[in-house]
């Protein structure tokens, strides 16, 4: 599959990733080249394949709906870019 | 050189290190200068440190020496490591080789760092990787490129190039890697150490930062299948806090080191000896098998039929999976934000746009479209049932065969800047190594000779939990043969 500078906007949008208008043919280029690479995959028939989400096909395991860790808010929000009265700061978005 | 004199701090394995240091013949705290005044020296050659932590590594070291003396020592008590810049250090910069995590502060150590670190292992740094583990060059790092020790205008191979580079300078007697690929095994072939990529599960990925959840796996990187056989046997090991963690005991790896190859059958798949092989590279493997068959082994051609899928299955699944875990990177919580931005979305995007480079915006982008409604049965659902295919290919050659040996990589390290401006050409160096992840197998590089001045790899694979066997398999052919004690003349 080939894709565009309009389908590559797209995408961004979706992946939250502000392109440059300038490097959008570049990565529609690449994009195009790597979905060529992975259409590959066609020349084999998977019908009645199982698909394979883990390799030991194990299963999720599950422990007590109890509290495991401490309250570390503030060790945590340490490190964040912004932080105010324990809150993450972000602009404004409710006008 | 005196051959009666003793060798050099530096010229010796970990296993060596630790005898010395049970001997009283040196303290870690000398131990730990030596390699940091080496460090200190040809980092800035080699840029295979990001951050060096010679400071902590000279209390860890004195606390080390003390715990000896109190008779609590244990074989890696006192040995100073590198930690692969993806594992999370409590307090030290923890950058994965990105931007987008240059200021973070790891507010707590991965399960990795703190296993080690009980077992009274010292930290000189932490290493450069390409970002977030994407790559097979090291040259997608923030940091820049890790530079070839075996020859300084090649790459070091990814993503652990940095922890390679250290270990076949003699920076480091042992590091950690990742390998989600082919990370760790590539580059300890293209630097001349030795790699093992444990079975998926066997070492908890608690605190490593996440790329490609399903096929990432930690690992150590030393000089010899011994000092793997070490580091691994602390590494491993059940974690409650890795849901994906399995629960099994871990066996002594040392203990099995010596088992003889009487009767050991390996495979070697018609697949991996085909088109785009370099031929000195098979040369090369062609020699290792001979020399396994005069240590009793015998060797078979076997199939793997679906191999050339596994490139294009990878290239779904791990982008896939990297766009939902690198969503996490959005400029609130922690990690690079951006100047004034106008509006939530704003935020988000220019933040994630300044803060990751341009491979892992691709592989976001790839994952992003695979996973995006219309598309998903197209790309991830065949790539899932093409990794089934993978995984039973292994299923049936390990019904035939003990283990399976070829090339760790098509071919030695290529130069700097070769294959930097062609995403494609790159991902083929992993061709070799993709398929094991995909399975979730373990798979090992040990140095097996060399083209001209650079390393060739021979990456063995074992069954589900054979790490014991791949290392004993590996230290029989590193005690019949020296490839894994050459040292790059430049730091000898």
């Amino acid at each position: 599959m080939s894709l565009g500078v309009a389908e590559v906007a797209k995408i961004a949008h979706l992946a939250r990733l502000a392109i440059r208008t300038e490097d959008a043919p570049a990565y529609a280029r690449n994009l195009s080249a790597i979905l060529e690479l992975v259409e590959q995959m066609n020349a084999v028939d998977t019908t009645g394949v199982a698909p394979m989400a883990h390799p030991l096909d194990m299963a999720q395991r599950l422990r007590p709906d109890e509290v495991a860790e401490p309250n570390q808010r503030e060790r945590f929000q340490s490190i964040a870019p912004r932080v105010e009265a324990g809150l993450y700061l972000v602009p404004k978005v409710i006008e | 050189m005196n051959p009666s004199a003793p060798a050099a701090m530096h010229e010796q394995t970990i296993a060596q290190l630790s005898a010395g240091l049970a001997a009283g013949q040196f303290s870690s705290a000398e131990l730990t200068r030596a390699f940091l005044e080496r460090i200190e020296r040809s980092n800035p050659q080699l840029n295979a440190f990001i951050t060096i932590t010679a400071a902590s590594a000279l209390a860890q070291a004195q606390a080390a020496d003390v715990r000896r003396r109190q008779g609590q020592a244990g074989p890696l008590t006192g040995i100073p490591i590198a930690h692969k810049d993806i594992f999370c250090t409590h307090g030290v910069r923890t950058s994965c080789g990105s931007r987008m995590l240059d200021r973070f502060i790891a507010p707590y150590d991965a399960t990795v760092v703190e296993r080690l670190n009980t077992a009274g292992a010292v930290m000189l740094g932490k290493t450069n990787m390409d970002e977030f583990a994407m790559g097979s060059s090291n040259e997608t790092s923030f940091y820049g490129p890790v530079r070839n020790p075996w020859d300084l205008n090649a790459v070091p191979g990814g993503s652990s190039g940095g922890s390679a580079a250290a270990v076949a300078a003699r920076l480091a007697p042992g590091a950690t890697g990742t390998d989600t690929g082919g990370s760790i095994r590539q580059p300890a072939a293209l630097c001349g150490i030795t790699g093992i990529k444990p079975t998926y599960g066997r070492v908890s990925r608690w605190g490593m930062i996440a790329y490609a959840s399903s096929l990432d796996q930690g690992g150590p990187m030393a000089r010899t299948a011994e000092d793997c056989a070490l580091l691994l046997a602390t590494m491993a090991g059940f974690d409650p806090r890795d849901s994906t963690c399995v629960d099994r005991p871990v066996p002594d790896y040392v203990a099995g080191l010596n088992q003889p190859l009487a009767g050991l059958k390996i495979g070697l798949p018609k697949e991996y000896f085909g088109e785009g092989l370099d031929s000195a590279v098979a040369q090369v493997v062609e020699a290792a098998m001979a020399e396994y068959r005069t240590l009793g082994a015998e060797t078979v051609e076997i199939s793997l039929p679906n191999s050339q899928l596994a490139i294009p299955a990878y290239y779904v699944v791990a982008p896939a999976e990297c766009s939902s875990n690198l969503a996490r990177f959005d400029g609130v919580r922690y990690g690079h934000r951006c100047e004034n931005p106008k509006d939530l979305l704003d935020l988000y995007t220019r933040s994630r746009a300044e803060g990751f480079g341009a491979e892992v915006q691709r592989r976001i982008l790839v994952g992003a479209f695979a996973l995006s409604a219309g598309y998903y049965d197209a790309y991830y659902l065949k790539a899932q049932q093409i990794r089934r295919l993978i995984s039973n290919d292994f299923h049936r050659a390990f019904e035939q065969v003990d283990v399976i040996a070829g090339p760790t990589s098509p071919t030695v390290a290529f130069n700097l800047g070769e294959k930097v401006d062609d995403p494609i050409t790159m991902y083929l160096s992993d061709i070799y190594t993709i398929a094991v992840n995909l399975a979730g197998l373990p798979g090992l590089s040990l140095p097996a000779g060399f083209v001209g001045q650079r390393p060739v790899g021979l990456q063995l694979i074992g069954n589900y939990f054979a790490e014991e066997r791949l290392l004993n398999v590996a230290h029989r052919y590193q005690q019949a043969t020296n490839w894994h004690q050459r040292t790059p003349a430049a730091f000898a």
